[in-house]
């Protein structure tokens, strides 16, 4: 049995235990979501109250989804309906390529090719040392991004649940994937380059 | 100098089909002008396992540990709802 599907049987016995341990591990994924929506200062009373609605909800959840799934549902509905962040995202239809045009000669080919740092990067994050900056630079990411970013990559959710849960299309999902851990992948390269 | 075919995919168009070649999205021709690309391209061949490093450093992320304050709230958030049932 998976994790969650445990939690989920020991909530419904009324395990005060399991809650915190959920709590534990979604208090602040839940957070870094929600802060895409709305400011900040909201994001902290949105989590609450999707937690609250996660309590009375319990009973009727019917585990057609996963729990992870399910909650940052009711996450993301409740965020939206506190009312987003204006001018939130580029639209996708805006092209944004993956690698900066300039690094490419006119035949195509790389002029500038991809700064080795795969080696570096490991052992920093060995030495825990690169998490926080990881999590500095998904902030910087533009929140439809971020959000993709955040519940494919950290969390870990298939395409299928994060298209369910921000409600996108199987493209668009793909599209916001691609640009955003395309950035990030910059972003390492940029921070080990300064490091020679 | 290498004949450039009008089907070769050049770098700049490759980096473009990482994430489609990683999440099985490319149709089969896609995927096999892709690796043919790879076969003879050590830059996108490294472009490509630096994605999929960052797919996985961005995964080993762990959520950071509540406050002792804030288990005690949820936890009396949790005996409010409890007492509310009955």
């Amino acid at each position: 049995m998976d994790p969650d599907s445990e939690l989920l049987l020991r909530l419904r016995s009324g395990d005060e235990r399991a809650f915190v341990s959920l709590v534990e591990r979604y208090h602040e994924p839940m957070l870094r979501l929600a802060a895409s929506f709305v400011p900040s200062a909201v994001a902290e009373e949105v989590v609450q109250d999707t937690w609250l609605a996660v309590l009375r909800g319990l009973d009727s959840f019917e585990g057609r989804s996963s729990l992870k799934t399910w909650l940052f549902r009711i996450l993301v509905n409740r965020a939206r309906s506190t009312g987003s962040k204006e001018q939130r995202s580029v639209p996708v239809a805006d092209p944004e390529p993956a690698v900066d045009p300039s690094r490419f000669g006119g035949d195509g080919g790389w002029a500038d090719p991809p700064e080795h740092w795969i080696e570096a990067a490991e052992s920093r994050m060995e030495a825990g040392k690169l998490a926080d900056r990881i999590r500095a630079w998904l902030g910087e990411l533009p929140a439809r991004q971020r959000e993709v970013v955040l519940l494919r990559d950290v969390e870990g959710m298939t395409s299928e649940e994060v298209c369910a849960v921000l409600a996108l299309s199987e493209g668009n999902q793909r599209v916001l994937l691609h640009r955003g851990r395309s950035r990030l992948r910059q972003l390492f390269e940029d921070e080990f380059r300064e490091v020679r | 100098m290498k004949l450039l075919h009008r089907r070769d995919l050049v770098c700049q168009q490759a980096v473009e089909l990482v994430t489609g070649y990683l999440e099985g999205s490319l149709s089969g021709r896609a995927r096999r002008r892709f690796e043919a690309h790879l076969a003879g391209c050590p830059h996108c061949t490294e472009y490509l396992a630096q994605m999929r490093e960052t797919i996985r450093l961005t995964g080993r992320l762990e959520p950071e540990d509540l406050t002792p304050q804030m288990r005690d709230e949820f936890t009396e958030l949790y005996r409010r709802w409890r007492s509310e049932q009955q």
